[in-house]
């Protein structure tokens, strides 16, 4: 029992993360219909940027706070130079320009910090918290960031006027666009926050996965399988989606011989590909109906 | 998706279109021709690590155009052809290492083992449109190294550490090198692969699976069955790159799990787009591209290739969008118009 609530535990912090790179894969899918696939690679990159900047001797939170705000103007920036340009590119070209932008920020990554195992900082600690077993200090802090998160992203959703615009924008970009919403904006905006909680996650995650540029690859996948359980179309679907898998991770990890440990990555695969069968709109998204 | 336009359109000229067009079609078969030759007797002119790489290029050209088929013709897309092209490789290797079967029967049985892994992958994976096909796909690839390490399967794939293949050793009676035997060796194949790919696509078969890519209700109007077709599209694009992973285990003589990560999805996709969606012969030219430029990449600076592999593609998509055989096509559109 105390070894299924402790890897229930650990799951939830793991799936923290995956909730996060899940939600910012859905505010991307949301804005422009399509899967970011250089999503791990994009916070992945800024969490090198993160901890080159503690390597020139800046505090954590600066340098937390810094890199969170690079990525997303970078993220506005990607959308405006290289995505608005293929908006109606056919399918294919689009798809390719995220796998383009995967290999460059892989590459690139890899040429710039090379490709060493480095260990990153967390400003939680590794005790166990409040002297129990259960979980440690960075996991709390991982669930507890990934929480705070979430929270201001609901508040700014229903709570602001720019939220609003964006859902609308999303919802349905001709009707927002005639109600003076500037569509194009507002998916640059999605795009960056998209890419700022990718940051976080990515930020979070580093201290367990330790940092190299393969290292989103996995988080990523889960990532996706987290959005594809909870539905591409429900944020809040794609949260619970997140936590979600990273349970499952974890007690088939512990609980499944040999398979949980050494094929962490066909699980996921497993998991996005019953799910994408069964229930393709996730448990929580709207079905698409299209007119023929 | 981009359609190729019938060469005919472009035909703008004195001679009746029918008459053009079988000096066109003569043409094409003379520069076909042409090229056969050149392939066969360029192995004579240059060292050996030459045709070790032009071996390479062959390889790389089938294993584009099994992506092609389903790409190109049927309108479906997967960044998981690495792990077919793994699997075709470790089938091969599996089979020399472990049961000393001869090269020669190694492909076909890749081929066998790739069309019903792609077949069984496709029932469930083809249900999906586009974007879940492509993100099942990179689940796929993402996964296959990890599959191939399995420890409680080392016993067959070596784990690690890979196995090592016996490189095939020319025949006792030609007068030829190793080297140029797998050279040879690999041309004939693919020669005869890309025959039936340009026969498949011109059959009634072919022209189903081009149906279902422009428009998949006419085609299910029409009589296709959709869902047949694409499964068996996914299990023959697999069968191809599956050849052509044993063609890499032969040339190679070696396969190891990291060698078949989503990075050579991305090598074959890149190859793909640079030769030109959606057609046959622009498959080796990706081929050769997919080779040379990380060697051109690696000599301006190590380790760079991926990041120049990101901004051609870029600057393909934004300023070539149909790929080399589309540029060529248009050039030659645009020559022939000032001819006029």
């Amino acid at each position: 029992m105390e070894l299924l609530l402790q890897q229930v535990m650990a799951g939830l912090a793991n799936g923290a993360i995956y909730a996060c790179m899940a939600l910012a894969i859905v505010m991307i899918f949301q804005a422009i219909d399509h899967l970011n696939f250089a999503q791990g690679e994009m916070a992945m990159f800024a969490t090198f940027i993160a901890w080159q900047l503690m390597q020139w001797g800046l505090p954590y939170w600066g340098a937390f706070v810094i890199s969170v705000a690079l990525s997303f103007v970078a993220g506005v920036l990607i959308d405006r130079v290289l995505f608005r340009p293929v908006q109606k590119a056919p399918i294919l070209s689009q798809l390719v320009a995220f796998i383009a932008l995967f290999s460059i920020l892989n590459s690139s990554a890899g040429q710039i910090w090379d490709y060493t195992i480095k260990s990153f900082p967390t400003p939680f600690g590794h005790h166990p918290l409040f002297g129990g077993t259960l979980i440690d200090t960075h996991e709390a802090g991982m669930i507890g960031v990934t929480a705070l998160l979430l929270a201001l992203l609901y508040v700014f959703f229903r709570g602001t006027r720019l939220g609003l615009a964006m859902r609308a924008a999303a919802a349905n970009p001709e009707s927002a666009r005639l109600v003076g919403i500037r569509v194009g904006w507002m998916t640059a905006l999605g795009w960056g926050m998209a890419a700022a909680i990718g940051t976080v996650a990515g930020i979070l995650v580093a201290p367990v996965v330790f940092l190299e540029p393969n290292m989103m690859l996995g988080v990523l996948l889960y990532g996706f399988a987290g959005a594809v359980l909870g539905g591409l179309s429900s944020p809040g679907g794609a949260v619970l989606g997140g936590f979600a898998v990273g349970v499952m991770e974890n007690l088939a990890g512990t609980f499944i011989p040999y398979v949980g440990q050494e094929l962490k990555l066909t699980l996921a695969l497993v998991m996005i590909t019953v799910v994408l069968m069964f229930r393709p709109s996730g448990l929580f998204g709207r079905s698409v109906v299209s007119r023929v | 998706m981009t359609t190729t336009i019938p060469k005919d359109d472009i035909a703008v000229g004195a001679a009746t279109p029918a008459r053009r067009a079988s000096m066109r079609l003569g043409n094409r078969n003379l520069i076909v021709a042409g090229l056969v030759v050149v392939a066969f007797i360029v192995p004579l002119f240059v060292t050996s690590f030459v045709t070790f790489q032009l071996t390479e290029v062959l390889i790389y050209g089938l294993a584009i155009l099994g992506l092609n088929l389903l790409t190109g013709f049927n309108g479906q897309f997967s960044l998981g052809h690495s792990a077919f092209y793994g699997i075709g490789a470790y089938t091969a290797a599996i089979l020399i290492h472990n049961y000393e079967v001869s090269y020669l029967w190694t492909l076909p049985a890749a081929g066998v083992v790739c069309f019903v892994i792609g077949f069984l992958f496709g029932l469930p994976a083809l249900r999906l449109q586009n974007l879940y096909l492509a993100l099942a796909t990179f689940a796929l690839a993402t996964a296959m190294p990890q599959i191939l390490k399995f420890h409680a399967l080392e016993g067959w794939t070596g784990g690690v550490q890979g196995l090592v293949v016996d490189q095939p050793e020319a025949p006792s009676f030609l007068p030829i090198s190793d080297d140029q035997w797998l050279y040879y060796f690999t041309l004939i194949v693919v020669l005869v692969m890309f025959l039936c790919a340009e026969s498949l696509i011109h059959s009634r078969t072919g022209r189903a699976i081009m149906a279902i890519r422009d428009n998949p209700i006419a085609a299910a109007a029409m009589g296709i069955n959709n869902s047949l077709y694409k499964t068996l599209t996914f299990g023959m694009s697999a069968l191809y790159t599956g050849i052509a992973g044993a063609l890499g285990a032969l040339a190679i003589a070696y396969v190891a799990p990291d060698s078949f990560t989503i990075f050579l999805s991305i090598s074959l996709l890149v190859g793909l787009i640079i030769g030109g969606n959606g057609s046959i012969p622009g498959c080796l030219f990706g081929g050769l591209f997919v080779l040379y430029v990380p060697n051109i990449a690696n000599a301006l600076s190590t380790g760079l290739a991926g990041a120049i592999y990101g901004v051609i593609l870029l600057l393909v998509i934004f300023v070539m969008p149909a790929g080399a055989a589309g540029f060529v096509r248009l050039a030659t559109a645009r020559l022939s118009r000032r001819q006029a």
